[in-house]
């Protein structure tokens, strides 16, 4: 996993509660058996004016221009500003890999789906929460062009030159400081399962049939 | 210190380790693999050279991109869908993971699926790299949907890393009336709790319309806890529990069943438990619901009007309010009964069980559908669902009414197969979304029960069930 220490980039503000998972990434491109590529279908649905498709060079649509991630003022974000309850439905994390693949290291929002924020920290995106009021600041520097900067050891966020705090769990912050891979963490635990596993068949044997 | 939620009994039960920074290692009994979510997993375990843990703890169906059509015994025409559900296939067969394949009787939903084979019991802890995988809380489990990272964790350790999630309480009171569901018990939970009221909560769902609903019903409701911002949902174990799950091909028998009764039979929230959050609705006062906008909780009655954003006090709510109105094509005050639909969807891990089939059914049984329905789906949720309503003769009720009667998949809940809303089309769904271009591009859904969605089938436009 890419590690995640501090980022520099310039904001997208997508200005929308609820934007749930079939408008960050539509159903049509959940068939690919892969995890890249999915960058160009990025809310595809609000991006191209024409329908798409895994087989359809995307060059070939036609651009919905007034949506934000093609206004020029946009291009080369790599920070997602976004309203209330971000990532909400499906738990394909194909949404995240969209965000990742387009270039976005960093989702800012009051509050997050529960499962589109776990399936960020497994790709080294990170998802950060701050309060509404805040948000209007960094709504109000985006659209003025601002970079925003995300300092994970210090767990701040910085732009106009203000800053705010933001709340990580600690685990997930380690795991994306080093970029480690969960699995591996856990494998380090095998003994414990195993020994759960004894232990659990003495008292549920069904579930061991 | 008072006593334990039902939450707190089954997170007790399946904690492995905890570490210093409060993240638990959570044992996972079941893990149901489908199409959509695997194949990165399945790769990520071959590069890693890893095998998974507990082979016979997964259980694998193909149902998202399955066809509908009577055809696809000859197999699947979409190359694009068809190498997915082969990936599938190759996995199993090459990690040696059970799986019913398209053409199995067995095959359907794997939501459908698990409970009908006993697969998801009493007491377990389920997942599937799929959000609605609440349902099975239905049977006082601990389910909840993970992302494919999380599946091929779960393969290779048996377990997940996880925070424990707040508890909520959800009672519904008193008895619902006549031609009033379990959808409908569901959505005006969430149209009160809002989209995202369950965030970060696990929730129970309790209290005398809850008890009363059968384990159908109680999928239903479970199956929806998402779409209230709550991974998992759940219902404590009561006799209509274990009579359900008893004789299933999974399940226990014999000396093993008496003893895993014992431990269902614990398995509800302590009478002092106490939960972080509470909310209590009264069964008497829930109306069939239908959606009007492109949120699970832009839900009215069906005997009031679309909403008017100009009344909502919140600005970038009621902003959210005119793009949903705007994209569903509706004005503020319309008569949700003036609505009229071009298609019809009754199917989907939310309404495909028989009970739903029989519900809709019901109100088929001697009308035809209306001239303005360019469709109307009946998808079963499973081949041996699908086999029971043949016996019990449904298939032809729905077929005499001008339903089409179909094979077992996902459908027209998320169109990932052939199955979709043309732009512009609106829809009365059983399904669970509404939101923009779920069931097609530009499609417009409303989420009803299987009963009024037949209704708005037979009669072109919504119409309260109760009323025919």
């Amino acid at each position: 996993m890419e590690k995640f220490v501090t980022h520099i980039g310039k904001a997208i503000p997508l200005n929308r509660n609820n934007v749930d998972t079939d408008a960050i990434i539509p159903k049509q491109y959940l068939k690919s058996i892969k995890r890249t590529g999915f960058g160009p279908f990025l809310f595809d649905d609000w991006r191209y004016n024409t329908p798409g498709d895994l087989d359809i060079d995307v060059s070939t649509r036609e651009i919905n221009s007034e949506f934000v991630l093609n206004q020029d003022a946009y291009q080369g974000g790599s920070v997602l500003l976004a309203r209330e309850n971000f990532g909400c439905g499906s738990s394909r994390e194909h949404a995240v890999w969209a965000l990742t693949d387009y270039g976005i290291r960093a989702v800012i929002a009051p509050t997050f789906a529960d499962i589109f924020f776990n399936n960020s920290f497994k790709n080294g995106l990170l998802p950060v929460i701050l309060a509404d009021e805040v948000m209007d600041e960094l709504f109000s520097a985006a659209e003025q062009g601002e970079e925003i900067t995300i300092d994970l050891p210090t767990q701040e966020v910085r732009a106009a030159g203000k800053a705010w705090e933001f709340e990580i769990d600690p685990f997930r912050k380690h795991c994306l400081l080093e970029g480690l891979d969960d699995i591996g963490l856990t494998l380090q635990k095998a003994d414990k399962i195993k020994t759960y596993e004894a232990q659990r068949k003495q008292t549920a044997p069904w579930l061991f049939n | 210190m008072g006593g334990k939620t039902l939450y707190d009994k089954l997170w007790d039960i399946h904690l492995v380790d905890t570490d210093e920074n409060g993240a638990s290692l959570i044992y996972i009994d079941r893990h149901l693999v489908h199409e959509v979510t695997s194949p990165q997993a399945f790769e990520g375990l071959r590069m890693a050279n890893r095998l998974p843990w507990k082979l016979n703890a997964n259980l694998a169906v193909a149902d998202h991109n399955v066809p509908t059509t009577a055809d696809r015994v000859n197999g699947i025409k979409d190359p694009i869908s068809k190498a997915q559900v082969d990936a599938l296939d190759a996995n199993c067969d090459e990690f040696g993971i059970t799986e019913f394949k398209m053409n199995d009787l067995r095959q359907g939903i794997v939501h459908v699926v698990g409970p009908e084979q006993g697969a998801t019991l009493p007491g377990m802890t389920v997942v599937c790299g799929d959000s609605h995988t609440a349902t099975h809380g239905a049977f006082g489990s601990l389910a909840f949907g993970i992302g494919t990272s999380e599946v091929e964790h779960v393969l290779a350790t048996q377990c997940l890393v996880q925070k424990k999630s707040k508890s909520m309480l959800v009672r519904v009171d008193g008895n619902v009336g006549a031609g009033v569901t379990a959808k409908d018990i569901v959505l005006a939970i969430i149209g009160e709790i809002g989209t995202a009221g369950g965030t970060g909560y696990a929730i129970e769902f309790a209290g005398e319309a809850i008890e009363a609903l059968s384990m159908e019903g109680r999928m239903t409701v479970c199956n929806m806890a998402i779409e209230g911002g709550a991974r998992a949902g759940m219902v404590a174990v009561d006799q209509t529990t274990i009579d359900y799950v008893k004789g299933r091909p999974y399940g226990p028998t014999d000396e093993q069943w008496e003893q895993a009764v014992a431990e269902w039979r614990t398995l509800h929230s302590d009478a002092d438990a106490e939960f972080d959050k509470v909310v209590e609705l009264n069964g008497a006062d829930i109306q069939p619901q239908v959606t009007w906008g492109t949120s699970p909780e832009m839900v009215v009655p069906v005997d009031t009007v679309v909403p008017n954003p100009d009344e909502e006090a919140d600005s970038v709510k009621a902003e959210g309010m005119r793009k949903a109105l705007a994209y569903m094509d509706l004005q503020a005050g319309t008569p949700i009964d003036q609505i009229s639909v071009d298609k019809v969807f009754i199917g989907s891990c939310t309404n495909s069980r028989i009970e739903d089939l029989r519900a809709a059914a019901d109100v088929a049984k001697g009308r035809k559908v209306a001239d303005n329905i360019k469709l109307a789906l009946v998808v079963p949720g499973s081949g041996l669902v699908k086999q029971q309503a043949e016996a019990e003769g449904l298939d032809k009720v729905f077929v005499e009414a001008g339903f089409e009667w179909r094979e077992p998949g996902c459908s027209m809940c998320l169109a990932m197969n052939a199955d979709r809303l043309e732009p512009g089309e609106r829809c009365a769904s059983t399904s669970n979304r509404n939101f923009e271009s779920r069931q097609g591009k530009g499609g417009r859904t409303h989420l009803v029960s299987p009963a009024m969605a037949a209704a708005a089938a037979v009669n072109g436009h919504f119409v309260d069930v109760r009323s025919i």
